[in-house]
């Protein structure tokens, strides 16, 4: 996988999380990605700054504009050095929330990319990175 | 910094102060402050007051014997903040002061050269503080000038409209942070109890990201609108925001409706009304009566953020 190009931004107040989504949809353009592959990853983007800043205690995202072979697409990492996320699976199962939410966050988001991976541990920080392919 | 002998300044603004006037308002002209007919008497005022805080012998300009040069100060500062100037621009006002009053002081004090020295010290640690304090006035009214419009916007992207008798709308634009849901949520449920409307439309036409967040504040809204006794349809959920909300999970247990006409048709039914073309117009059945089948348009492709 080719890194065409890679920014960098802080996702640590309400505003971020539009910035971050005002940039990942440039990106996804750029890529050719379909107005459902953008709202998509769009979508999925939020989820997880929010994430980051909700939980988290806000950290940063990088957005990249990626090639595979003849395939296009867009990769997104949040990381945060928060709390850790004690038990993945559970976070990630549909309905569950610490915060009041809908709990679909993170289960929703990983349904909206191709590619979905989180690491995380308690004290250690979260980064969750996805990737959706054109 | 007090002086130690009584400064020349009070004398000398007095004595001169036509001369530096006219001296000051060139330089202004020449430091790019605007010059307009309120200047003279705005300069005449302002070293009128410097005369009076000189006097005082108090060296910071935040003293009580100070008040009428921060009047005069506060009211330009304002002015500059509502009109969009730059800071730079504005406190140029007092600083394009300096050079006409250290040459005035110049003569006076001739070769006199401590003398010179203490007086140019003194006038210009007063003109830097009450240059600063400019600056913190024009700083705070730019704060108040953006908040002012942060609410207004809030407001203005939230009108609720009654269609019918009974049918109110709300068209969402832009994003649904929690601050305006929770004023949308709060003029609808308002709106609901002052018309005694049954039907609430939520057009999210201009909303150009649905995500669990927003979801959880229309879902909230919907319930509170309920509550008061209205029932909502959501319309202007474009193609796009429909597969990912689908994707995302979300069960948006709620009527909803391609456009906002159609959700407008249905509300009419519901309500016991029909929309009838007129005689001679061909067709006289109402389009409000297939609107729950019709696909209907799918608004603009997509709205930014
Ligand atoms: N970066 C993070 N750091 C620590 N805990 C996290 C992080 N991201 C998610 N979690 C935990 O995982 C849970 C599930 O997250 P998810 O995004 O699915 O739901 P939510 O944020 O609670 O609600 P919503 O549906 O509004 O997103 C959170 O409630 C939180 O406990
Ligand atoms: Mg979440």
């Amino acid at each position: 996988m080719i890194v065409e190009k890679s920014e960098t931004l802080p996702v640590r107040v309400s505003e971020d999380v539009v910035r971050v989504r005002q940039l990942v949809r440039v990106h996804a353009v750029k890529a050719g990605f379909s107005l459902v592959d953008q709202t998509k990853i769009v979508t999925a983007a939020s989820e997880i700054a929010r994430n980051t800043i909700d939980y988290g205690g806000g950290g940063e995202a990088r957005i990249e504009s990626v090639t595979l072979g003849i395939r296009k697409g867009v990769r997104l990492t949040f990381s945060d050095k928060g709390p850790g996320i004690e038990d993945i699976e559970r976070a990630l199962r549909d309905g569950y929330t610490t915060g009041g939410g809908l709990g679909l966050g993170l289960s929703g988001a990983k349904r909206l990319s191709n590619e979905f991976d989180i690491q995380s541990a308690p004290g250690q920080g979260t980064t969750v990175s996805l990737a959706r392919w054109k | 910094m007090a002086a130690p002998t009584p400064s020349m300044l009070p004398q000398l603004l007095d004595k001169h102060q036509a001369q530096l006037m006219k001296d000051w308002l060139a330089g202004q002209r020449a430091a790019g402050v605007v010059v307009d007919v309120e200047s003279d008497e705005r300069v005449r005022r302002f070293i009128a007051a410097l005369r009076q805080g000189a006097s005082s012998n108090a060296d910071d300009v935040k003293n009580a014997d100070w008040a009428a040069a921060r009047d005069v100060l506060e009211q330009i500062s304002r002015e500059r903040a509502l009109k969009g100037s730059t800071p730079v621009e504005t406190v140029m006002f007092v600083f394009s002061l300096k050079d006409p009053l250290f040459a005035l002081l110049r003569r006076e004090c001739g070769s006199d050269a401590d003398r010179l020295a203490r007086e140019i010290a003194n006038a210009m640690h007063l003109l830097d503080q009450l240059g600063l304090y400019t600056v913190e006035v024009f700083q705070k009214s730019r704060e108040e000038v953006i908040g002012r419009q942060q609410e207004e916007l809030l407001e203005l992207s939230t009108p609720v409209v009654q269609l019918w008798d009974g049918v109110i709308a709300v068209p969402l634009i832009g994003t649904l942070d929690s601050a305006r849901t929770q004023v949308v949520m709060e003029s609808l449920l308002e709106e609901i109890v002052r018309t005694g409307a049954e039907i609430a439309i939520i057009d999210i036409t201009g909303v150009p990201t649905v995500d669990t967040l927003v979801a959880q504040h229309l879902l909230k809204t919907v319930s509170a609108a309920r509550l008061m006794g209205a029932d909502c349809i959501i319309s202007g959920i474009r193609p796009q925001i429909a597969q990912t909300i689908v994707h995302l999970g979300v069960e948006l247990d709620v009527i909803s409706k391609a456009t906002m006409a159609d959700a407008f048709a249905v509300a009419l039914r519901r309500t016991g009304r029909m929309v009838v073309s007129r005689a001679g117009n061909g067709k006289g059945a109402s389009k409000a009566e297939n609107g729950d089948k019709a696909a209907g348009k799918t608004g603009a492709g997509q709205s930014g953020e």
